[in-house]
């Protein structure tokens, strides 16, 4: 039956003269197609392979660096408050306080910030202004860290210290709560650092908080209108719970952006490795203690101190991120979601 | 107050404070550029671009450090890129079995938000011990340690985005695999992964710290890859927290030039985007 | 109608395809149950019948387009000019190079429309520029395209229409010269008067190819198919000459179907 189909094979396909290419491909040709495929996928692999080994590098590395340092404080070096070059005595205490004040200082501000600003993207403002006001927070996010350094310093912190005596006539004389906010203004110190961080996260929360409440289905929102429901009533009340997920995420992306955060930080904190319970005054945080004294630190203690600080502060965005994938997981699953 | 005028009254406050935060972050914005622009413009100049980093007290300009930050992008960026679309492409298109995929993509997130001073002493461990001096090739490899991550992530996306009936229609020509993917598959996300890079270089154009413990910087002009390279972020560092006014003015010309920089990459990628994106 | 002229497949015509008693699995969904079907050479098959039948499985088995995607399964023989493609030893890029395959949604590959047309055939054959050109007018020409846009071969695929992009796909499909053509409901996105020149356009390439094509649309089968075959939840009902199973179907589904009282 096959050679019935070769005879009129030829006899039709006479406008073109060419009998079919599949009749003449040579084996060789398919073996080495599939070689290269071969090729191809252990290439991609290789590179996806080396994402694993550079994770392992990184926290391989940050301990053998750490190890002079590790042995000579041990479990100590975390609440010790300590950090005297002259002596080596070196504690993590006061860094490990600052940086994680200063990310709180800055969720704390920044969380609801980035909510009213998505809730005015999506529901209240018009909508031609939304692209440009939505690129004019976008490129908040853009502007390099170091910039938000240099204008804290020399703008933001004279500025600030202007209304700093202000804030402890008022909210320092809150019993308990006020020594937070005593001291003299200096203008720079915890609480700034905090704030800068604040503008910093905003835009990045903001971003994400926009997008998942945009693919909120209209459908959901209007049968809550329906029921005669306020703007806010309906935002509070069916999308944020809708966007849970994605809100969560959202603020554990600027969690880790403010732990690690250096410059910004580092031109505002004041430096100083003191613990104080004022948050105006001074204080230190891993990462701008690492840029300030890294290249300076002499002696092997003294930068193996230096590296176990940015081995814990790793470890801290590690257990961060890690956890908030996990809450992910978990919120996803329970609302039957896929994640 | 009724029980409906109460609502009301709660939702008229609160979309007042939404209205309110929107223009605090406008302010904010608007604040800053406005210093920043104000405080740069007064040391610009061409001067700017054609001497070199002054000890202080002298005048000069920022010549070296721009070519520094130029060169030690462009060359991060060209060794982080291939490395992170191929290993977007695994994840992609390799990634529906096994072990490998869910990983890569977990840790890859971590790096994505790691903070960036740690992959500076990470390059310093392993390479500027070794080679006991602070290089360009160092400060390299830290920007493009920061450059993969936000590689592999976008490439993933936008070649998801890629519909698989345009993959199946190469294949069902006999196209082998890595001609599907290459030729057609990638090619169809071209827009989007371009947007990537694109925004990959912006981010470490403005990147201070993980060039502290590599590049470290230079204060005369060195194109030598292999000895300290001048950067635009740490000039503008020590520039900034020193006392001399002559080097805070650079300081902030060199902010200037590193922000419009930033911004003008972050414009250009969200227009190429929109323009050679395909309606799929 | 002179019944001696409706001889029964087998005994005029060679047969293409032949499938043997084929299972398919989509993970432990058991989707297409032991089919048994002839697909005779150089006429137009049509799979219809209701959504979900497997009329769209069963077609994408005889290019193993199944195979990109793990967790689907094929079990039984389908045997193309007598070789088992289901086979471990078949070369699935040369099958493919000689079953083509043209999709529901048009799919243009973000390339200029020369390009499309001409990345099929650079895969396996190694043409002359001149030779090229030549193999892609042609295909456009027997895609009823080459008018539309013979002086804008340079632009790119996607900024055609998009009955003007489905015959982009049916022309990249024919320039590869395969010898079978499967079309999966190919005109459904389309216009009303694109949908006719693709049914024009099947009723000429009849001559050249083995088509088989999937349509959820009966009047459409009717128009264009000699052969057809009514499928139903992943079993081939009737099978025949396609004027028979519309005037006079032989099983009572087959009938439900066609005058409507389903589906």
């Amino acid at each position: 039956m096959s050679s019935v189909a070769d005879t009129m094979d030829g006899l039709s396909r006479s406008d073109s003269g060419i009998s079919p290419v599949s009749k003449t491909i040579p084996d060789t040709n398919l073996r080495n197609q599939h070689r290269l495929d071969l090729l191809f996928r252990l290439a991609t692999r290789f590179f996806a392979f080396l994402v694993l080994l550079l994770l392992a590098g990184i926290i391989v590395s940050l301990l053998a660096g750490s190890l002079p340092a590790l042995r000579a404080f041990g479990p100590g070096f975390l609440t010790s408050l300590q950090w005297n070059p002259v002596t080596e005595q070196f504690g993590a205490l006061v860094p490990i306080v600052g940086t994680l004040v200063t990310s709180f200082i800055a969720l704390l501000i920044g969380i609801p910030v980035s909510f009213g600003i998505a809730l005015f993207l999506t529901e209240l403002s018009p909508v031609w202004l939304r692209r440009p006001l939505g690129t004019a927070i976008e490129l908040l996010a853009a502007i390099p860290s170091i910039i938000y350094g240099m204008w804290g310093l020399f703008v933001f912190a004279p500025a600030f210290a202007q209304f700093q005596p202000w804030l402890t006539a008022t909210l320092g004389a809150i019993p308990l709560a006020g020594i937070l906010f005593q001291g003299p203004p200096m203008g720079i110190g915890v609480l700034t650092a905090g704030i800068i961080l604040a503008i910093m996260v905003v835009p990045f929360i903001a971003a994400v908080m926009r997008d998942v409440f945009e693919v909120v289905p209209s459908v959901l929102k209007e049968s809550a209108y329906a029921l005669g429901s306020t703007t806010w009533e309906v935002v509070w009340n069916v999308v944020l719970p809708y966007t849970k997920v994605g809100v969560v995420g959202g603020v554990m992306l600027g969690l880790g952006r403010a732990l690690g955060e250096t410059m910004a930080v580092t031109f505002v904190i004041g430096n100083a490795h003191k613990l104080n319970p004022s948050l105006m005054m001074p204080g230190n945080s891993i990462a701008s203690a690492l840029a300030n004294e890294f290249t300076e630190a002499v002696g092997d203690l003294y930068s193996s101190a230096l590296i176990e600080l940015g081995m814990i502060l790793f470890l801290i965005t590690f257990v961060v991120l890690a956890l908030s994938k996990m809450l992910l997981l978990r919120l996803g699953r329970m609302e039957g979601q896929k994640t | 107050m009724g029980l409906y005028s109460r609502r009301l009254w709660i939702n008229r406050f609160n979309l007042a404070v939404s209205l309110l935060t929107m223009l605090i972050g406008l302010f904010w914005l608007g604040w800053i550029l406005l210093t920043l622009f104000e405080a740069g413009f007064k040391a610009l100049g061409p001067g700017l671009f054609l001497t070199m980093t002054p000890p202080p007290g002298a005048s000069g300009g920022l010549s070296n450090a721009i070519a520094g930050s130029l060169i030690m992008a462009a060359m991060g960026t060209l060794i982080g890129t291939p490395i992170g679309m191929m290993a977007g492409i695994y994840l992609a298109e390799f990634g529906s079995r096994g072990w490998l995929a869910p990983v890569t993509r977990f840790i890859n997130d971590i790096l994505l938000s790691a903070p960036s001073i740690v992959v500076g002493l990470f390059v310093y461990e392993v390479y500027v011990i070794h080679t006991r001096h602070f290089s360009a090739w160092a400060g390299t490899m830290a920007l493009a340690l920061i450059v993969i991550p936000v590689v592999i992530r976008t490439t993933e996306n936008m070649l998801r985005l890629v519909p698989d009936s345009l993959r199946e229609a190469a294949a069902a020509l006999g196209a082998p695999q890595w001609k599907v993917i290459t030729l057609v598959t990638v090619r169809a996300a071209k827009a989007g992964i371009v947007t990537g890079i694109l925004l990959a270089v912006a981010r470490i154009s403005g990147e201070t710290a993980p060039l502290l413990f590599t590049a470290l910087n230079n204060q005369f002009w060195s194109l030598d890859l292999n000895q300290p390279m001048a950067n635009l972020p740490v000039v503008i560092f020590q520039f900034a927290m020193s006392p001399y006014e002559n080097w805070q003015h650079l300081a902030w010309a060199g902010a200037l030039i590193i922000t419009l920089g930033v911004l003008v990459l972050n414009i250009l990628a969200r227009v190429f985007f929109r323009n050679k994106s395909p309606t799929y | 109608m002179n019944a001696a002229v409706l001889q029964p497949v087998q005994e005029t015509l060679a047969q293409k395809i032949q499938v043997k008693n084929l299972n398919f699995y989509y993970g432990r969904f058991h989707a297409l149950k032991d089919i048994n079907l002839q697909i005779p050479e150089r006429r137009v098959t049509a799979f219809i019948g209701p959504s979900g039948c497997g009329k769209s499985t069963l077609l994408r088995t005889f290019n193993r387009m199944y195979a990109l995607y793990p967790k689907q399964e094929a079990k039984g023989e389908i045997l193309i000019d007598g070789d088992d493609i289901l086979s471990p030893r078949q070369d699935l890029n040369r099958l493919r190079a000689k079953v083509g395959m043209v999709f529901q949604k048009p799919t243009p590959f973000p390339m200029s429309i020369h390009d499309n047309i001409a990345f099929g055939v650079r895969l396996y054959e190694s043409l002359s520029m001149r030779e090229m050109e030549e193999r892609v007018e042609w295909a456009l020409r027997k895609a009823a395209l080459w008018e539309e846009v013979k002086d804008k071969l340079k632009q790119s695929g996607t900024s055609l229409s998009g009955g003007q992009q489905q015959r982009l796909c049916i022309a990249r499909g024919i320039a590869v010269k395969p010898e079978v053509l499967l079309l999966d409901e190919p005109a459904s996105a389309l216009d009303p008067i694109s949908t006719g020149r693709i049914e024009e356009l099947v009723h000429e390439l009849k001559n050249d190819y083995t088509i088989v094509i999937v349509t959820h649309n009966m009047q459409q089968a009717a128009r264009v198919s000699d052969y057809t075959a009514y499928m139903y939840l992943g079993e081939m009902v009737e099978f025949g000459v396609t004027d028979e199973v519309f005037i006079k179907p032989k099983k009572k589904e087959t009938e439900d179907y066609i005058t409507g009282r389903f589906g």
